[in-house]
């Protein structure tokens, strides 16, 4: 068995600009196949964090290393679907090409014939994983939302990373479909000992599959297991506000008070 | 002037002879020549601008041209430096001024129309020809000489190329701009290449369609292309055809008709992107209704 070496370890990690800040002393680390969940209100900065492990921002103070490196733009080993893209209606673009772009669009040039062939190979395996076979020739203007995360997993899955950045995938999804979608992340994850983190708006998709949690709220950020972190003590702390989590005999979460503790702050 | 001379010629059903007689002339032979080397440049730069979504600022782009080569008229110079000066100062500036800059539509309309102001009064100063203000509105590719020709030949060469070496990248930063970045495409490098791609495409191509009708190439035939292509190449391909096509038959019907050929060239792209629409809405109307049945 490879030692299981951290893929990303912050320390004391701070975002924003030097007079205000977004969050400051972040501490965290993200081992090979494990599955985070990156939660808080909106605003919050979770997005900034991801922008922080591509290399696109640079933190305030503390530390931040990806495979033992600081981040820098065009990592490789670092997989990214961003927050819901804008989709022209007009276009017929199949999702193949999409998932080659991810692949070869880094380049000079344009493909030759014989690379042209090689890299829809490549791209047909991957949506294979992802169980997107079927979608290869069809416009991704047609796909459902869910069909469309799994066209944007094999885009990320395309480089063969170590990181996994997902920001809100389940955005406009039922929960059956975002259950779905989160089983498959999670067995591609586990299988080639993919870290992920992931930002959602509603846990309870997760649950079956989460190791730990990144909580950002009012510019504070905690981490831990579930239960340690969703929590009325923990989250009131973080929120500076009267936070209730009520769980249900399935061991469904919900979270109250969040708006209320937002909109005073 | 010219148009006169062109009332002349009678359409027979025999196209052969037809374009023999039309090919006779030189101020045709140049025409032809100039609208299809422009043709092809607008049809694959066309498509890169509505993939990125920056027709109206290659709208702009060209009315800023047209306070550029109304000075030049008036400097006394060939409007096409002129042209190409102001378009690639007003890209640059756009580049600069980010993506979300070139969107919006307000500010991008604001400047536009002071630009169309400024050649107005360049126009006004210069005390020759309407003419040549009438040349740089709506364009006047029969008035093209070989050594136009030559010159939209290299620019035009000059174009192929950047977008040969720039292609994947972007395409990529076009169509999925976040994605891109994260993976190292530089987003600032590729807007200001591709403004200057713009500009002097727009320069050159106001040659045939003018200022005011540079969406007959420039937009028009990569809108239809888009609705149909199911690759970027594949669009690429599309866009240059309508623009080849619409270019050759305005020439052509031009040259018995004797109205002016952007008027021509406008209407076919037109058609053509009207057909296209309409086939399609016939299409799904139809795919639902065999869906409905099997339900």
């Amino acid at each position: 068995m490879k030692p299981t070496k951290e893929i990303v370890v912050a320390k004391n990690l701070s975002a924003g600009y030097k007079e205000k800040l977004i969050w400051s002393k972040a501490n965290f680390s993200v081992k090979p196949g494990e599955f985070i969940g990156l939660l808080g209100p909106n605003g919050a900065g979770k997005t900034t964090l991801f922008l922080m492990l591509l290399g696109l921002i640079k933190p305030v103070s503390g530390q931040i290393k990806i495979m033992g490196k600081v981040p820098s733009q065009g990592n490789p080993k670092i997989g990214y679907i961003p927050q819901r893209r804008l989709q022209d209606s007009e276009s017929r673009l199949v999702a193949l090409e999409y998932v080659r772009l991810a692949a070869s669009g880094t380049a000079w040039g344009f493909s030759l014939p014989k690379k042209t062939v090689l890299e829809r190979q490549q791209a047909l395996e991957v949506l294979k994983r992802v169980d997107g076979l079927d979608l290869a020739d069809r416009p991704l203007s047609e796909l459902s939302g869910g069909e469309i995360q799994r066209v944007f997993l094999a885009q990320a899955l395309v480089s063969k990373p170590d990181l996994l950045l997902l920001d809100e995938p389940l955005a406009n999804m039922d929960l059956r479909r975002s259950t779905e979608l989160i089983r498959l992340i999670h067995t591609i994850a586990k299988e080639d000992q993919i870290g992920v983190i992931l930002i959602a708006h509603d846990i309870n998709p997760l649950l079956p599959v989460i190791d730990r949690i990144i909580y950002i709220a009012n510019g504070h950020v905690a981490t831990g297991k579930l239960d340690a972190i969703v929590n009325g003590e923990t989250l009131s702390k973080l929120y500076n506000a009267p936070i209730e989590v009520l769980k249900d005999s399935k061991g469904r979460v919900a979270v109250l008070g969040v708006e209320e503790a937002v909109h005073h702050a | 002037m010219l148009k006169t001379s062109l009332m002349a010629n009678s359409f027979s059903w025999n196209l052969w002879r037809d374009l023999h007689e039309m090919l006779q002339y030189s101020f045709m032979r140049n025409a032809f020549m100039a609208g299809t080397i422009i043709a092809i440049v607008a049809g694959i730069v066309g498509y890169f601008v509505v993939i990125r979504r920056l027709s109206f600022a290659a709208h702009a782009l060209s009315h800023v041209g047209f306070a550029g080569a109304a000075g030049a008229v008036l400097a006394g110079i060939s409007p096409i430096w002129g042209l190409l000066v102001f378009t690639s100062g007003g890209g640059l500036a756009m580049a600069a001024l980010g993506k979300k800059a070139a969107a919006r539509d307000v500010q991008i309309g604001t400047v536009l129309a002071f630009m169309l102001g400024l050649g107005v009064l360049f126009i006004s100063l210069y005390k020759g020809y309407a003419t040549e203000a009438y040349s740089i509105l709506f364009g006047e590719v029969l008035g093209v000489s070989s050594g136009d020709v030559v010159l939209t030949l290299v620019v035009a060469i000059l174009i192929i190329v950047a977008v040969a070496i720039l292609y994947r990248r972007l395409i990529f930063a076009s169509l999925d701009e976040d994605v891109a970045e994260a993976k190292g495409v530089s987003m600032l490098g590729m807007s200001i290449a591709f403004m200057l791609l713009i500009a002097v495409a727009t320069s050159i191509a106001v040659q045939v369609v003018g200022i005011l009708l540079i969406f007959a190439l420039m937009v028009t035939p990569a809108a239809t292309a888009q609705r149909l292509a199911r690759s970027p190449s594949e669009g690429i391909l599309i866009s240059i055809l309508i623009a080849l096509l619409s270019t050759w038959i305005g020439l052509f019907i031009s040259f018995f008709i004797p109205y002016p050929v952007s008027f021509f060239i406008v209407s076919i792209v037109f058609l053509i992107y009207l057909v296209t629409r309409l086939i399609q809405t016939l299409m799904i109307k139809r795919s639902m209704t065999v869906s409905n049945n099997l339900a």
